[in-house]
């Protein structure tokens, strides 16, 4: 068998004990299978590994320094046009992608291809270690970290016979398995040496740990493939179903099949928010739903932070709040040209939510109708020189009120380009003003109704519900993600702090005035620092001794020894 | 006085402790440089015939290394332990007056970061106390709680909803407590590279030949300097060898908690935020870190990378550590500003 090791790997354990025959060095076999053969011992090398280790650190590093599209595509678009020149360049090496970028997918890949290399044929070889006998003892203990000697009464072989037991015996607290293998050799004239290894754990451990990672990695890449992602706002008494149609974003793997999103709806019955009085920091968020599984009773249940609701394979997570104004908007004619809840998003602590309200015409030859402003949950009116300024004083909804400015013209929404339903498209549109060239400004309370500027119609403030933004995602990968990650973990911190451990004893019959005892020498080795080393190897040969001194005299001693040393 | 500012007398009167501490070891430093820098002469005069350096077994059994001052000592341990008392009392004060686990923001991190460090050193130091080490953690734990108090502080309060969570114990416990032992480690290997490069030195004194005809680089300049009275102070200190054993152990130990740290925050982020990775500058940090710890793990074991070439990994990984922790908090939005600084 062709011990196989990583180029480049250190390892006293895999040293052979006898320095070996100087092999001639070997040139590579010119020709493309010697190339193929040498670049992949290259890559499967210690040093290589390392390097592209150190390489993965660094390229991880400028996704914290550049925007990224994933993260925050607005903050790249702004990057873009805040360096004109730069930007573009960066944008091309991929640095607001950096994930995904072809380098550091390079990186990576090439770190697991290495990876792989190394780790199979190293499986191979420990599976044949674990299998086979402790290595025999070296000739000369000298060397070795740790070393001590002993003698005893007894022959050789009875001494061997206590410390294959000593060296067997177990744990206290796991009687049944053996601390060391154990392996004795007959080295001729009477001599006898015996080889124990402890701590193939670790080694186990380190493989389990490497393999593990490979695991992570393509359980990752599984849930990439067949994840879906969805985002959805739905307003207090209001519902969603779960199909593609009803997302305000929807966002799938490659291998996405429809036949996961499971047909199930989730109503949002009521939102409880709690704040600190004081502070007024946001303290506690709950969202009260009702679920219905297809084919099922509907059941209630609560989503909050940290705490996602399971919902056909998929977990929906609460992940904003706000409120929606619940506004009527009737034009000139008294016709509904507007009716319904409109999510605006809160800008800070106090939940200064900002929305627009898009008022289509509906009794022909009338303009359209733009909204804008803000909802404050508890308004405080304060006059300054340039009039009324409305600022939100607490996150609850106290003394809610409306501002709104007024815009007239055309909103856009037949031009088949998508709108942003949080922003106005003004390219069309005029503000309206009053006669001393202020803008209009509308402060409804709910339940109030007042008139739009210029006779062209009434505005209601009907009701202030609350909404929830949803995040609900599902990935079929996620336990294997877990199990792996566990799996690496045991596996790291077994090969870190399993010892793994080589003792030898050679039991040589005493001569002269010793005839008929034997002199024991001992020697141990360790893979890393070992302080426990010595310390062990101390124990062990106290034990021999002790058990072979208190042995009762079974066999006429003196004559088999002494016939075996002349 | 509440609770909240009976625990930032008690973190003031840690910090006090530990700068005395800090000077105590300083002073038993100095006298040992001292010392070594009289001795010097003779030293290197007797090591010279046996080509042996002497450095190797002045190392390995200090107890009765000369110049040390017992009285230094003495003060170091006990100011040390007394700071130790006061800032646990402070923690727990702090626990109490916000009603919860204290590591939600900067301030606790640094307070049970500063802790775990100064715990890890004293063991450490159990038996032998190795001035260095204690000079570079102490200094490390003075200025960090001296900047927690000033920069970092912030009202003993509850949290936001993000936060509540058992998680809040597992993941940033084990974070910070893995940082604190990250700077003991951090503190030994700095010591085993001045040892080793003074080791080399030595060696070098007895075998001048092996430099003869290489042009003096930097990095000969540094080991002569290294070599040369002024480090004799490094007589004292246990051999390169010992230390590299000694930083491996609280490494890995740390790198151990660093993994579960990352696995934790993972499961959080999936329960929190509804994707257990996504590139979040912390989550970019931390990631970092240990890769960089686990190229040290692979240096170690990477022939003519062991030992001083490896602990360069251990200076990079600390300081992408405390990058982590300081810079992304601070500077870099993400996810995880909630040091509420
Ligand atoms: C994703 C990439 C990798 C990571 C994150 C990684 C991580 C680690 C860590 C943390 C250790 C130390 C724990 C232990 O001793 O078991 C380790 C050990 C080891 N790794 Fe890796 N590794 C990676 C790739 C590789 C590759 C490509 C090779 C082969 C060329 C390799 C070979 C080894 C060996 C031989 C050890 C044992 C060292 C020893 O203690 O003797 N690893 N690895």
């Amino acid at each position: 068998m062709s011990v196989h090791r990583p180029e480049g790997l250190s390892d006293v354990f895999m040293e052979p004990t006898e320095a070996p025959p100087a092999a001639p060095p070997t040139l590579p076999t010119l020709g493309f299978v010697g190339w193929m053969r040498w670049a992949w011992r290259q890559l499967t090398s210690m040093r290589v590994a390392l390097l592209l280790l150190m390489l993965l650190a660094v390229a991880a590093v400028p996704g914290t320094v550049w925007p990224q599209r994933a993260q925050d595509t607005a903050a790249v678009a702004e990057y873009l046009t805040d360096h004109p020149t730069t930007g573009p360049w960066l944008d091309r090496l991929g640095f607001f992608d950096v994930y995904s970028s072809v380098w550091f997918s390079a990186i990576y890949l090439l770190l697991f291809v290495s990876l792989v290399g190394c780790i199979l044929p190293r499986t191979k070889v420990h599976l044949a270690g674990v299998r086979g006998r402790p290595p025999r003892a070296p000739r000369r203990f000298a060397r070795f970290p740790a070393q001590g000697s002993g003698l005893v009464d007894g022959p050789p072989a009875h001494v061997a016979d206590d410390a294959v037991a000593v060296l067997r015996g177990g744990w206290r607290w796991l009687p049944f398995v053996p601390t060391y293998r154990v392996d004795t050799r007959d080295e001729g004239d009477g001599t006898v040496a015996v080889s124990a290894e402890r701590g193939y754990l670790r080694e186990t451990g380190n493989l389990v740990f490497h393999l593990a990672l490979v695991g992570l990695l393509l359980s990752v890449a599984t849930g990439q493939v067949l994840h879906y992602r969805g985002q959805a706002i739905v307003v207090q008494g209001r519902g969603f179903a779960n199909a593609q149609v009803d997302y305000d974003t929807f966002e799938q793997g490659t291998a996405f099949t429809p036949s996961s999103l499971v047909p199930f709806t989730l109503r949002l019955d009521e939102f409880e928010s709690r704040f600190d009085p004081d502070t007024l920091q946001s303290r506690d968020f709950t969202a009260h739903v009702t679920l219905t599984n297809p084919g099922e009773e509907p059941v209630e249940e609560t989503i909050k932070v940290n705490h996602p609701l399971d919902a056909g394979g998929a977990k929906v997570y609460l992940q904003g709040n706000g409120y929606a104004p619940d506004i009527t908007v009737r034009d000139a004619s008294g016709q509904v040209a507007f009716s319904g809840p409109t999510p605006f998003l809160p800008q800070d602590e106090v939940y200064t939510s900002r929305g627009v309200v898009k008022v289509p015409d509906v009794s022909g030859d009338q303009e359209q109708i733009g909204l804008v402003g803000y909802l404050l949950p508890t308004v405080d009116v304060r006059e300054t020189a340039f009039g009324p300024a409305y600022a939100s004083v607490n996150p609850q909804p106290d003394d809610p009120a409306l501002v709104l400015a007024v815009w007239q013209g055309n909103l856009g929404l037949d031009t088949g380009v998508p709108q942003n339903v949080y922003e106005l498209d003004e390219a069309r549109m005029t503000q309206l003003m009053e006669d001393d060239d202020k803008p209009v400004t509308l402060v409804v309370r709910p339940g109030e109704t007042v008139d739009l500027p210029d006779g062209m119609g009434t505005l209601t403030f009907n009701d202030l519900p609350r909404y929830v933004a949803l995040d609900l995602r599902h990935d079929p990968a996620l336990p294997f993600v877990l199990v792996f990650s566990l799996l690496a973990f045991a596996g790291l911190a077994t090969s870190l702090f399993a010892p793994r451990r080589r003792l030898w004893l050679r039991l040589t019959p005493g001569v002269d005035e010793d005839a008929g005892r034997t002199v024991v020498t001992a020697a141990g080795l360790a893979r890393g620092d070992d302080v426990g080393l010595q310390p062990e190897l101390d124990r062990v040969l106290a034990q021999v001794l002790a058990r072979t001194a208190d042995r009762p005299p079974v066999a006429p001693r003196g004559p088999t020894s002494g016939e075996a040393t002349p | 006085m509440t609770t909240g500012d009976l625990s930032t007398l008690l973190v003031w009167g840690a910090a006090t402790a530990f700068t005395v501490a800090l000077i105590a070891y300083s002073v038993d430093l100095a006298r040992i440089a001292d010392r070594a820098q009289k001795r010097v002469p003779e030293a290197a005069l007797a090591a010279a015939p046996g080509g042996r350096p002497a450095t190797a077994v002045a190392g390995s059994e200090a107890q009765s290394a000369p110049g040390r001052s017992a009285r230094a000592e003495g003060i170091a341990r006990s100011t040390t332990l007394l700071g130790l008392v006061l800032l646990f009392g402070g923690i727990v004060l702090r626990g109490i007056a916000a009603g919860r686990w204290p590591t939600a923001n900067m301030y606790e991190f640094t307070l049970v970061g500063v802790f775990v460090a100064v715990l890890v050193l004293t063991i450490v130091q159990r038996r032998r106390v190795i001035a260095f080490v204690g000079v570079v953690v102490m200094g490390i734990a003075v200025l960090a709680l001296v900047l927690a108090l000033n920069a970092f502080y912030i009202q003993a309060d509850q949290v936001q909803p993000a936060l509540q969570s058992y998680w809040l114990i597992l993941h940033v416990g084990v974070a910070i407590t893995a940082t604190g032992i990250f700077t003991v480690a951090f503190a030994t290997s700095v010591l085993q590279v001045l040892r080793s490069f003074r080791e080399e030195a030595r060696t070098e004194v007895d075998a001048p030949a092996v430099t003869v005809g290489a042009a003096p680089a930097r990095s000969d300049r540094f080991r002569r300097w290294v070599g040369g009275p002024r480090f004799g102070w490094l007589e004292q200190v246990p051999g390169s060898r010992e230390l590299e054993a000694l930083s491996f152990r609280l490494n890995a130990v740390a790198f151990v908690l660093w993994t579960l740290t990352l696995i934790g925050g993972a499961i959080w982020a999936e329960h929190a935020w509804g994707r257990y990775w996504g590139w979040d500058p912390k989550e970019v940090g931390t990631f970092v870190a240990w890769v960089v710890y686990a190229a040290y793990l692979h240096a170690r074991t990477t022939r003519g990378w062991n030992g001083r070439r490896a602990s360069y990994f251990v200076f990079v990984g600390y300081g992408v550590v405390l990058a982590n922790f300081t810079v992304v908090n601070i500077v870099v939005p993400g996810k995880h500003s909630y040091g509420g600084v």
